[in-house]
């Protein structure tokens, strides 16, 4: 299977296991990923978490801008 | 912008009690929370540049070139308006600053979004799921995977309703934001995110009756 084949399934069947939604996933977003920069385990403390980030771009985007953020910030 | 009507795995847990993780973040609540006067205006002013920072950062992080700094203002209006909306609900799980980051975000990345679809149609059809076939036979086009396309194809021409349908085809394979979709359609990302999802479980569950796993041994 090419990579673009594989890359197109993920988007169209989304992640395997349960995943929280987008609304849960904007309440826990600053609590998860400041767990994630002390290198606690983020996923345990909000199960479903990952995969939903996995599953929805736009939430993952959020995801990974509020680490770029706090990166600039120092 | 996201409904709670909408959840996927509703939070049923009482919220925790208040607490702050440093100095800061309480300064930065007490000020907030204030009677109105000079003090609680300055806290606000504080806040929106705080804000527009942020929103700034992160329209330029997403290569946005044109309107930066009237999308940034209206993120940081909106983000600000939501974030003293919202204040009661900030239980101290981060600092303020890191919780309040995220308005900003969300807003900025949005209106990002949505100006980058400005004018252009949105395809809301039923029928592109073809689109999921492999666009050239290769040298990895195995027997196995054109068997699971297939029941891709199948699965999503038979087992979802025309809504999911469209919804499905229109984000993962035609790529449409999530926000921009939801504005066009006068709803929510978490009330979308939601079809999606049903979607998604039909395919799996209609693949899985036929024996296919695609889950296994990868990220799928």
């Amino acid at each position: 299977m090419s990579d673009e084949t594989r890359d197109r399934l993920a988007r169209v069947l989304g992640p395997a296991g349960p995943e929280v939604s987008c609304e849960t996933c904007f309440d826990m977003l600053d609590s998860y990923v400041e767990l994630e920069r002390v290198g606690a385990d983020a996923e345990a403390a909000v199960p479903g978490m990952r995969a939903h980030l996995v599953g929805c771009p736009a939430c993952g985007e959020d995801h990974e801008a509020l680490h770029a953020l706090l990166d600039a910030d120092g | 912008m996201l409904s709670p009507a909408a959840s996927v795995a509703p939070v049923t847990a009482a919220p925790p009690p208040l607490g702050f993780p440093d100095a800061d973040s309480e300064t930065w609540v007490i000020a907030l929370g204030g009677a109105a006067g000079p003090a609680r205006d300055a806290a606000v002013a504080r806040l929106h540049a705080l804000l527009l920072r942020a929103a700034r950062f992160e329209l330029r992080r997403r290569g946005t070139r044109v309107d930066v700094d009237d999308l940034a203002t209206q993120a940081a209006d909106d983000a600000l308006i939501a974030i003293l909306a919202k204040l009661h609900t900030y239980r101290g799980q981060s600092r303020f600053t890191t919780w309040a980051y995220k308005f900003a975000l969300l807003e900025a990345a949005v209106k990002a979004r949505r100006r980058a679809w400005q004018g252009r149609e949105v395809a809301l059809d039923d029928d592109g799921w073809a689109l999921v076939a492999e666009r050239r036979r290769g040298p990895g086009a195995d027997a196995e995977t054109a068997e699971l396309l297939r029941a891709v194809q199948e699965a999503i021409a038979t087992a979802l309703t025309p809504h999911q349908r469209a919804v499905l085809v229109a984000l993962t394979l035609r790529g449409v934001p999530i926000d921009v979709l939801a504005e066009r359609l006068g709803t929510t990302r978490g009330a979308l995110y939601k079809t999606l999802h049903d979607a998604r479980r039909k395919l799996r569950a209609h693949l899985a009756l036929q024996g296919l796993h695609p889950v296994e041994g990868d990220t799928l």
